[in-house]
Formats: structure tokens, C-alpha cells, sequence
């Protein structure tokens, strides 16, 4: 039997490796991963380095240039405030990524302690915490983002907030899922016939495998989240002062010039399309890599 | 694989013959484990439940191997689980030891993991792929507080030694092993805490023949050297007769017959033995000429709705030779002990003793039809599963080593 050849364990096979950096291997490999990666990375790039890229300060307007085209001047052209249509897209890269993240990390870790509360413990636990979720996931997202958004006021981090709300009981659900086929998966029972149990089956034994899923729709919601966030701000209910630079705000604030100037309508539309597209194919991306299906 | 083994277990069976009056290690009392069906998605309740052991009293004792063999699904593993407290008890008792631990929780539980343990059927399945080799094997070390720190990584070097594997193996994953390390790695997790029990679930069933040999010879040599005592599981009586000093047949969650390994071979009394039997496939060229596979026709019946009397009589091959008794139908048989320490489950058994051994079951229908066979078409219903079933009931030999699933 030790006859049979293995490969000599390589430098990139100590511990804490393995399966994590296989399915890192894999995304390398796939053009979704990739592109999407690369979109996300750019917009990260504009966002921490806006004040090098914008040649305007996005908040100040010049009443004697309002709206003109986009131009050698005003590469986005300019708003019915003057204010540089360019300028405030790459400042509104803050505020997109800042929610999208904010709401993904809280709505992560509230669902995700929900979920493993349910799928770990069963039981009456996992009634209440299931029945919620199944409620909160039967009122359509944008308006259960509203109603939060109404109650707590208007603000940046209220938006955040709201959305993180929207993703809760999917990413618990998800958890939830991954964690109850776990249970009887033969590693777990193993894990158990040696004597371990409570936490350290879940943290040691569980979780790192019930976390792939969780990993793939996380980057999945940063989409949703840049769209929902667009879409608030669109109905009004973003950030109170006017003069923000927020993708969506700047699109309802255009839209009833749309005939005449197209581009202030265009240019934030295309930052938008574009993030999501990112998430997305990132989030596809990973799936592929990280798949047990495709794992042995 | 085999002689070694073979010849193991019959010094074995030599030396130990005055332990026999002993409390067994492992007994259990009509045990039964039945998993609920559930329907309705808001209020749930319970419609029905798969039997997937039902009514199991099975001992054994120190040192000893007892296998336990039958067709998929019929709660082998089942019952591996529920002996070492891994599934719960429906009803019925085990006792291990001298002690009940039908209901054992908490502190008398986890003292229990350290005696009893188990190897899981699928060695891609029942390794944590997240974990190296070495983290696995020193978790129970501490969670029993058996070892730690220096000790514990000593322990952990030994057994993987112990069970053939690399030394580098401990610092490396599940995916970079083949199947048969893998279930040497899993040996390794059941020895960790030096078991006196162990439950082998199909331990080589995933693994190609070649590997199943050297796991089995494995899994004898450890048995002498710490002593221990195994409920070797498998669907296929040719892997467990060589390491088994009694076998236990199983058909839909009951034992049907339990006898010595050499006897239950050479004499099955239990038409489903026999059918069992005649699928194994004989050393000798010209004895495996002329061997004869018996097919079981019919699908097995469903754990949740066995048939009623004897669960067997849907399938049964004597039962028809018998014209189609009606109390195979109505009344359940008991295990009953035909010879000393051979019980059988079967109101015809006695119509198999003796009359057919079996190089006769082998060969009773090479041609000519040996004293109760009667006319083969009676037998035998036409089906796909097995084109080479003419129209006998002993088909032509199979494919070695092929079971005789329906
Ligand atoms: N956790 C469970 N919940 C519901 N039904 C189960 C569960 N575990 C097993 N069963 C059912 O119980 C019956 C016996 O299953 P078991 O796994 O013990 O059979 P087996 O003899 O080990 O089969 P195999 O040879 O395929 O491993 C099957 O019908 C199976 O579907
Ligand atoms: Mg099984």
C-alpha cells in the first residue's frame, strides 16, 4: 500500500491550504471569475483613488455650465447644477461599493448566525427562526427596504441597513441548508463517533464546509445590493443631502431631462450595469471553483 | 487475501472455545430502529416509518468477528450506527459490556466513544476534506484528554504508521489519497482511541479487489494485535467468510439466519443464505465451472411496507418449490436454533438441511436436478436483471464476485 506514489508534498501544501486554495487555482482559470474580477478590482481602484482620478470636486456646481455634453472639458458632460457628471460617478463609486459591502457584511453575519442557530440546534429554534425567514421572504425586497428605510430615516447607513435586512433570511437560509445535509454527511458522524460535539462539531467540522455557498451568494448580494441601493436612491430615499454623488439619486435626478441630455442618464447607468455585471460574474465564477459537485 | 485471514481466524476460533459462556461484548435485545416519514411542510406529521431495523437481537463476544451480510438497504448500516449510539433506538436493548446503553447520554456516552468505534463504508465521504490527516487523528486524543501537545503528535506519527500509511500523510489532505489510504486513514481515526469494539461498514466495499485484500488483512492483523472485536459489515458473503468467526444475514431490518461462517457456508439453512451463497465464487476452476448463481427475482420490498409473515416469502425461491405455503404469508417466522449455535428464520428450513449442501445447491442444475427441485419455470419468473437466468433458477455463474441483487 505505501508503495502506491504519492506526490512529494510541495511548499504550497502546509497547513491551513488544501481544498481553499484549489478552488482559488480554479477561479484563476475561469473567464468569469476573471472578468468579473477585474471590474471589481477597477471600480475598487476608482473608489480609493477618486480624489487623484476627479478632476471636480463632485459637490460644486457652476450654474453657467449646466448641462453641456460631454466633452474634452467635461468628459461625462455636465448636470442641470453644473455640476462634472464624471466627477461625481467616481465619487459615487464610495458610496456604491461602501454600501454594497456594509450591507453584505451585516447581512452575512446576522444570517449566518441565524442559519447555524437553525441548522445546527433543529427544533423549536429552527421553527421560529424558519417561519420568520419564510415571511420576510414572501414581501419583495425593494419594499421591504422601503418600509426600513422609512422607519429609520434617510442616510447612507440606512440604506445599508435596509439591504442588509433583504439579504438576512437568504443568506440564513442558505446556511441553514448547507448545514442540515451536513448533519448526516459520514465525516460528521465520524467527527461525532469519536466523542465531538457541540461547538467544536459545528466551527471544526461543519462550517468550513458549509461556507462555500455562503462565500458565492455573499458576492452574489454585493449585485443585489448595488441595485437596490440605485434603486433607493432613484425612488428618493438614498442619502437627504442632495448634493451626494449616489449612482441612483443622480439617475432620478436626470430622468426628466432625458430627452435633451441623454448622458446624464447614460453615463450613470453604465457604472451601474457594470458593478452588477462584476459581482455577478465573480460570484459565477466562484461557484464553478468552489462546487463540492465538481470537488472529489 | 484470505488464507492468512482464513487461518487466523480458525486459531482464533481454537483458542477461544472455552470463552464462549462469556457475557458477550456486545448484545443486543430485539432491537429497532425505525426512521419517521414525514409529510406536510407547515404542521408536520408522521405517516409511516422505514423499518430499517427491526427486531435485531445479535451478540458478540470478546475477540470475536461476527459478520453481518445482506443487500443494500436492508439496515446494515443501520444497525452499526445504532449499536455504537449514533442513530437512536426506536425500541429494544444493547448492552455493552455488561452495561444497558440503549438510552446513554453525556458522560456515559463519551466514555462509550472510547470503546467503541466505527469505519465508515465510503472513504471518500467520511473524511472531513478540510481537515489534514494529522488534526483528524488528534481529535479524539483531545477530546478524551488521552494525549497532547508532543505526546499527542507521537500518538498521532504511530497511528499512521500502525496503519500503513506515509509519514507525511499527516500534514496533508483527504483529496491527495486514493481510496484505500483513505480508509487506512480512517482505520486510523477508529484506533485513535485504542477501541475494544469496532464496527467495519462495507470498510472495503468502495475499494478495487486488490486494495480490499490488503484492508483486510489490515484490519485482522490489528484485530490481534490490540485485541479487538469487530461487527465486520458487508453485501457480499465472499468478503466477510474469511474474516468472520460467525455471520449474521440480514434481509429488510431482520436476521434471518446466524451460524458459524464455515457452517453457514457449507450449509445454508435459510433459503436466502443459500441464494447468497451460491454468488460466491469458488476457487477451484473446475468446482467455479459448474457453479450455478441462484437469482433472486423481484425487486426488494420497500423497508416502510414489508410484507406480511415472513419478509422473505415475496422473493422466495423454496417457498415456490413448496407450492406457496400460505403460513409463509401470515405468520412471522422465529429464529429458531436448528443446530447448536445455527439459528435460522424459516418455517421450511428443515427442508434444506442436510438435503442440500452446497457444492449440491452449486450444481444442482447443471443439468440434472438433484432431489426437491422441481420445475424450473415455476421458479424462476423471466426478468431483465439477469438475461443469463434461462429458465432455472440457478442461472449460470455470474461475473465473480457479483452479489445477487434483484
Ligand atoms: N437517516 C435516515 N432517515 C431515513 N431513512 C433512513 C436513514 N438512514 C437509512 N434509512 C433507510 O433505512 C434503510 C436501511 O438503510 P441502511 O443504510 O442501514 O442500509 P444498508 O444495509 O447499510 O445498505 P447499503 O448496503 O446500501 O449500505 C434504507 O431503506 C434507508 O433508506
Ligand atoms: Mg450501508
Amino acid at each position: 500500500m505505501t508503495d502506491v506514489a504519492v506526490a512529494q508534498p510541495t511548499a504550497s501544501q502546509e497547513r491551513s491550504v488544501g481544498l481553499w486554495t484549489d478552488a482559488f487555482r480554479r477561479m484563476r482559470r475561469s473567464p468569469s471569475a476573471i472578468i468579473g474580477g477585474a471590474i471589481i478590482v477597477f471600480f475598487v481602484l476608482v473608489a480609493l483613488l477618486a480624489p487623484f482620478i476627479a478632476p471636480y470636486d463632485p459637490t460644486r456646481g457652476d450654474l453657467g455650465a449646466s448641462y453641456l455634453p460631454p466633452g474634452p472639458e467635461h468628459w461625462f458632460g455636465t448636470n442641470v447644477q453644473g455640476q462634472d457628471v464624471f466627477s461625481r460617478i467616481v465619487f459615487g463609486s464610495r458610496l456604491t461599493l461602501g454600501i454594497a459591502v456594509m450591507s453584505v457584511t451585516i447581512g452575512v453575519s446576522i444570517g449566518a448566525v441565524l442559519g447555524a442557530l437553525a441548522g445546527f440546534f433543529r427544533g423549536w429554534i429552527d421553527a421560529v427562526i424558519m417561519r420568520s425567514v419564510d415571511i420576510m421572504l414572501s414581501i419583495p425586497g425593494l419594499l421591504l427596504a422601503i418600509a426600513v428605510v422609512s422607519w429609520l430615516g434617510r442616510g447612507v447607513l440606512q440604506v445599508a441597513i435596509a439591504i442588509a435586512v433583504v439579504n438576512v433570511p437568504i443568506f440564513a437560509r442558505i446556511l441553514r441548508g448547507s448545514l442540515l445535509a451536513l448533519r448526516d454527511a459520514d465525516y460528521v458522524v465520524a467527527a461525532r463517533s469519536v466523542g465531538v460535539g457541540g461547538p467544536s462539531l459545528l466551527v471544526r467540522h461543519m462550517l468550513p464546509n458549509a461556507i462555500g455557498p455562503l462565500i458565492v451568494q455573499a458576492t452574489l448580494a454585493l449585485a443585489t445590493a448595488v441595485v437596490d441601493a440605485a434603486a433607493l436612491g432613484f425612488l428618493g430615499l438614498g442619502p437627504p443631502d442632495p448634493r451626494t454623488p449616489e449612482w441612483g439619486t443622480m439617475l432620478s435626478d436626470t430622468y426628466r431631462y432625458l430627452t435633451d441630455a441623454v448622458h446624464l442618464a447614460f453615463f450613470p447607468g453604465i457604472a451601474i450595469v457594470l458593478a452588477v455585471l462584476g459581482f455577478n460574474l465573480l460570484g459565477d465564477g466562484m461557484r464553478e471553483a468552489i462546487d463540492p459537485r465538481l470537488r472529489r | 487475501m484470505t488464507a492468512v485471514a482464513e487461518s487466523e481466524a480458525a486459531e482464533r476460533r481454537a483458542s477461544e472455545e472455552p470463552r464462549a459462556s462469556e457475557e458477550p461484548l456486545l448484545r443486543t435485545e430485539h432491537l429497532r430502529v425505525h426512521f419517521p416519514i414525514m409529510r406536510g411542510l407547515v404542521f408536520e406529521r408522521q405517516v409511516g416509518a422505514v423499518r430499517a431495523v427491526d427486531g435485531v437481537s445479535l451478540d458478540v463476544r470478546r475477540g470475536e468477528t461476527v459478520g453481518l451480510v445482506g443487500e443494500s438497504g436492508c439496515g446494515k448500516s443501520t444497525m452499526a450506527r445504532a449499536v455504537i449510539r449514533l442513530v437512536n433506538v426506536t425500541d429494544g436493548e444493547i448492552w455493552f459490556d455488561g452495561q444497558e446503553i440503549t438510552a446513554a447520554r453525556g458522560e456515559q456516552l463519551q466514555r462509550l466513544r472510547r470503546r467503541m468505534q466505527m469505519i465508515f463504508q465510503d472513504p471518500y465521504a467520511s473524511l472531513n476534506p478540510r481537515m489534514t490527516i494529522g488534526s483528524m487523528l488528534a481529535e479524539p486524543l483531545r477530546v478524551h484528554r488521552l494525549a497532547r501537545g508532543p505526546e499527542a503528535a507521537k500518538r498521532v506519527r504511530e497511528l499512521v504508521e500502525v496503519v500503513g500509511l506515509p509519514r507525511s500523510a499527516v500534514n496533508r489532505y483527504p483529496h491527495e489519497f486514493s481510496g484505500g489510504q483513505r480508509q487506512r486513514a480512517g482505520i486510523a481515526r477508529a484506533l485513535a482511541v485504542r477501541p475494544d469494539f469496532i464496527a467495519a461498514d462495507e470498510a472495503v466495499s468502495a475499494l478495487d479487489v486488490s486494495i480490499q485484500a490488503q484492508i483486510i488483512n489490515l484490519l485482522a492483523q490489528l484485530q490481534r494485535e490490540f485485541n479487538l472485536t469487530y461487527l465486520f459489515i458487508a453485501h457480499d458473503l465472499s468478503v466477510v467468510r474469511h474474516i468472520s468467526d460467525r455471520i449474521a444475514v440480514m434481509y429488510l431490518g431482520e436476521v434471518v439466519e446466524l451460524s458459524p461462517s464455515r457452517e453457514l457456508y457449507d450449509r445454508p439453512l435459510h433459503p436466502y443464505t443459500a441464494a447468497l451463497v451460491s454468488a460466491v465464487p469458488i476457487p477451484d476452476p473446475a468446482v467455479e465451472l459448474r457453479r450455478r448463481r441462484m437469482i433472486l427475482v423481484g425487486d426488494v420490498p420497500s423497508p416502510a411496507n414489508p410484507p406480511s409473515g415472513c419478509r422473505f416469502h415475496t422473493r422466495c425461491w423454496l417457498r415456490r418449490e413448496l407450492d406457496n405455503p400460505e403460513r409463509c404469508v401470515d405468520e412471522l417466522p422465529a429464529l429458531r436454533e436448528l443446530q447448536p449455535g445455527h439459528r435460522v428464520a424459516c418455517h421450511f428450513a428443515e427442508e434444506l438441511t442436510g438435503t442440500r449442501r452446497r457444492d449440491e445447491l452449486i450444481t444442482a442444475a447443471a443439468g440434472h436436478s438433484s432431489g426437491r427441485t422441481t420445475a424450473p419455470d415455476e421458479v424462476v419468473t423471466p426478468e431483465s436483471v439477469a438475461p443469463e437466468a434461462d429458465d432455472g433458477f440457478f442461472a449460470p455463474g455470474g461475473p465473480p464476485g457479483a452479489e445477487p441483487h434483484a
